[in-house]
């Protein structure tokens, strides 16, 4: 267990993701089975505990430490599991250590009430970082900074030739402690079959269109259909049978990732043999509802009536990439539309809907299309589109990003112009320069025109630019709170920056009432002067009414 | 004996130690201890500046705190000085005798030991338990009054073994052979016992230093500390130091100095980075919790051994330290001492500027 808590603990603190990767496999290859593959199901959300909760981790704690010193010891470090793992006394001739593998059976198989002992003595056996470690594992807050995907990733990277890809689909079929995966990265036995009755395929991807030089010249509207880009996510939806006969049905993300949990009502809702492309979205009221909206239906550790009926999920499908056992994968898209629309038309689903097609004959009748959606047949979805999709009619569906056939064309970002007013230094690369930006817009204050925080932004700059701008900031510091830097913000003293952002929303979190999507930098205006930016009523402007 | 047990119980602390605006000072004698300003005659536990000030009339310290402290101020730092070596009694105006032992902090450390008319009053600067290979290791001392740190006085603090540590700096180099680990230590002490760890790690590759720590390392070296071969860093070299381990000061981390190394791994070697939000605030990849003071522990476990009925904490963490003191029958209180601090915590808060 303590290896398994030193590489959390080594995740937590490593900004770069191939480093992560590395850590990861590197940790993979020292550890032997079925230690590391309790971990794999540790870092990929497999694992939950019933009866281990905070509580029990304060009792035990209070039992063993003085109130006051635990009080005040809480309050220096700010984190309750952080100072448990710290503060749990060492108990000598205590020296053996559990393994994680271990942990994980006992905290199934324990009863309620034989639980506190066992768990105090794994903590008496452990060191700190295990400590820490095992409190945040068993509370379910394993926020570790590497994902189910990352986690992935690093096995594949174990083996010769093996995408994340190849193990995401043979992962539904696996169960810790993943014995044959790890014997098929290794090279000590064939690629595990995968017996799972509704797969994963991994996706077809698109490129931006502005990417393809002339692209209105090099392309011929003829051979191309376009839809809606919407702004939700990337799901697959299958439905199949297992050898038993009995329906299965599960919802994937764009990587491949089981997300069924998570969206018990479509997943109730697949009532067909099939694999479905499409987009999941918030519809309600009749309409599809913005991101903002689905954030708060997402990362959601337990889903609730209340938050279903709140958040009703809706999929927008768009493609077909098998029906009734038959692989309509090698089709074109112009057939699988005809498939898709007939397939849905077969078996009629309240929230499985066809992503409509928007119909031009030139790019430019397109571009109208993408200016307005609302009136160009998104009507009240407006809000949820982000653009247009532009594939072509001759192309099957080839998992990647093959270059040529789909591309996505956003609609322009939106634009404003804000002051620098603080500056944080970055990680990892960047840990030398302050390159993480809060920029404000100017609003009326207490004491005349004062300019209000609205956003952050950290990339969309040359490295040139961040030497220059890094300078700026060290010449013209007015105060510093640890590695932030208050940086000169006055009328005429200043730097401006043009950002550019995806949308907008309210937000009782920041001072200025709301929060950017995707802000970065577009544009650096040395040339122009603080008290020349914009205003909080520019913002105030894009926001959608309040209903 | 019926009379010695009464002067003794009469004897109050305050007798023999008070608080001036200078600092902790021995009134019978006429000095003070780690004064915080200039003062006629200083008693100097340690050579770390928050400590050791220049420019007092008369200085008393052991002769490698002396020697430190000419390097780093000239050797003008003081009208006269005076060398003691560990276990040398002085006896001073009034009849104070004074003697020095080991504290186990840095190079010449020393706990100082005041004796007045039967009564023992210890100050013991900065110390730790924990073994280094640098400097002479903490020696109890017998006393009725125990001035004491508390740095890191909650229980919170509970130093790992250092070697476990470094032995994560030395996996981490083996696994990154392609980036350099700039590894962040307090100038004096910290870094030599980090390089002097690292040996003994098994870790024989050349160590590079900043040339802010080459003058300290230098005088480690020439004391006869082994600390293998260390390398000043050329500015130009830096690009290809990748696999290699750089010590440098915590401030440097987030220099611009730091840009040129290939994808620095940032570690840091402190007591505070047992806190999560202390290594994160200050941008650090690799901690290494190797700290110079004494841990909650050896705080409890080093006031316990001293025998001593009054206990005075002068900085650090003091509330919990004196809490914790009475709880265990002694008499306790805070200094409140204004002008120590951790000589980390201090560059780890504001970093300096450097091109």
């Amino acid at each position: 267990m303590n290896r398994f808590a030193a590489l959390l603990d080594r995740l937590a603190y490593e900004p770069r993701r191939n480093a992560k990767i590395r850590l990861l496999a590197d940790y993979f290859r020292d550890t032997p089975d079925p230690e590391r593959g309790i971990a794999l199901a540790a870092l990929t959300g497999g694992l939950s505990f019933q009866h281990a909760k905070p509580n029990m981790i304060r009792t035990l704690i209070g039992e063993r430490t003085d109130p006051y010193l635990f009080q005040l010891s809480r309050d220096y470090v700010g984190d309750m599991a952080e100072t448990v793992a710290l503060m749990w006394p060492a108990k000598h001739g205590v020296n053996y250590v559990p393994t994680l593998a271990e942990i994980v059976a006992g905290l199934n198989e324990a009863s309620k009430a034989d639980l506190p002992a066992r768990l105090a003595s794994w903590l008496d056996g452990l060191d700190e970082v295990g400590r820490w470690a095992l409190i945040k594992l068993i509370t379910g807050s394993l926020r570790i900074g590497a994902s189910a995907r990352l986690a992935k990733t690093a096995v594949a990277s174990m083996g010769q030739d093996i995408s994340p890809d190849d193990v995401e689909l043979v992962w539904p079929g696996l169960e810790p402690p993943y014995l044959e995966l790890f014997a098929w990265v290794e090279g000590r036995s064939e690629k595990p079959e995968s017996n799972n009755p509704a797969p994963f395929s991994p996706p077809m991807l698109s490129t931006a269109i502005e990417d393809t030089a002339n692209w209105r010249e090099a392309l011929d509207p003829k051979d191309f259909a376009a839809e809606w880009k919407w702004d939700g996510i990337r799901v697959q939806a299958v439905g199949g049978r297992d050898a038993d006969g009995r329906r299965v049905a599960r919802l994937y993300s764009r990587t491949g990732e089981d997300i069924s949990g998570s969206f018990p009502d479509i997943v109730a809702s697949v009532n067909f043999l099939g694999a479905l492309d499409g987009e999941l979205l918030i519809l309600r009221d009749g309409g599809v509802q913005s991101f903002n909206v689905l954030q708060q239906r997402l990362n959601r550790k337990t889903i609730t009536t209340k938050l279903i009926d709140e958040f009703p999920a809706h999929i927008r499908a768009y493609d077909l990439l098998s029906a009734d056992g038959e692989d309509l994968r090698a089709l074109t898209f112009e057939q699988r539309r005809l498939r898709l629309d007939a397939f849905l038309a077969g078996a009629p689903n309240p929230a499985i809907s066809l992503s409509p097609q928007i119909a031009f004959t030139s790019w430019d009748d397109l571009t109208a299309a993408r200016a307005d959606p609302a009136s160009h047949g998104a009507g009240v979805d407006a809000d949820a589109v982000e653009g247009v999709m532009v594939k072509r009619r001759a192309a099957p569906y080839v998992p990647g990003r093959p270059k040529g056939e789909w591309f996505k064309w956003k609609r322009d970002p939106f634009n404003v112009d804000a002051v620098l007013m603080y500056a944080q230094r970055g990680s990892g690369k960047r840990s030398s320069f302050y390159s993480d930006y809060t920029f404000g817009v100017w609003a009326d204050g207490e004491e005349g025109e004062e300019l209000v925080p609205v956003g952050k932004a950290y990339f969309g700059f040359t490295d040139e630019e961040l030497l220059k701008i890094d300078r700026f900031v060290r010449k013209n510091t007015i105060n510093r709170f640890g590695p932030v830097r208050e940086v000169t913000h006055e009328p005429d003293e200043g730097l401006v920056f043009e950002i550019a952002f995806e949308g907008l929303s309210r937000s009782s979190r920041h001072k200025s009432g709301v929060a950017m999507r995707f802000p970065r930098i577009s544009r650096i205006r040395w040339d122009k002067p603080p008290r020349e930016a914009d205003r909080i009523g520019h913002l105030e402007a894009l926001l959608a009414p309040l209903v | 004996m019926r009379f010695v047990s009464y002067v003794l119980a009469r004897m109050r602390p305050e007798n023999l130690l008070c608080l001036t605006p200078q600092g902790l000072c021995c009134r019978p004698a006429g000095v003070h201890v780690d004064p915080t300003r200039a003062v006629e005659r200083a008693l100097i536990t340690h050579a770390h500046s928050d400590h050791a000030r220049p420019g007092h009339g008369h200085v008393l310290a052991t002769p490698e705190t002396l020697r430190i402290m000419a390097l780093r101020y000239g050797p003008d730092f003081a009208g006269s000085t005076q060398p003691i070596q560990y276990g040398e009694v002085v006896t001073l105006k009034g009849g104070v005798e004074v003697s020095f032992h080991p504290a186990g902090h840095v190079l010449g450390s020393a706990q100082i030991l005041l004796e007045w008319n039967g009564y023992r009053a210890v100050v013991s600067g900065d110390y730790k338990r924990e073994r280094d290979p640098t400097c002479a290791p903490f020696s109890p001392v017998r006393c009725d009054l125990f001035v004491t740190e508390a740095t890191f006085g909650l229980p919170v603090f509970r130093h790992p073994p250092a070697h476990a540590e470094i032995a994560k700096l030395i996996a981490s180099a083996e696994l990154f052979p392609e980036r350099a680990h700039l590894v962040g230590a307090y100038s004096l002490g910290k870094a030599q016992r980090v390089m002097a760890l690292l040996r003994e790690g098994g870790w024989q590759r050349p160590i590079y230093v900043h040339g802010a720590m080459t003058a300290i390392t230098d005088f480690y070296l020439s004391e006869g500390i082994a600390l293998g071969e260390i390398r000043h860093v050329a500015p130009e070299e830096r690009k290809n130091l990748g696999g290699e381990i750089v010590i440098c000061p915590p401030s440097a981390l987030q220099d611009i100095w730091s840009r040129k190394f290939p994808d620095p791994v940032n570690a840091m070697a402190s007591g505070w980075m047992r806190v999560r939000a202390r290594a994160r605030q200050s941008g650090i990849e690799l901690p290494l919790v190797i700290s110079d003071h004494a841990d909650w522990d050896d705080l409890g476990r080093t006031v316990l051994e001293t025998g001593a009925q009054d206990i005075w904490v002068t900085h650090g963490a003091e509330e919990a330290l004196v809490y914790w003191c009475e709880q265990n029958g002694l008499r306790a209180k805070p200094l409140h001492l204004v002008g120590y601090g951790d000589e980390e915590a201090d560059e780890i808060a504001a970093p300096v500027e450097g091109t």
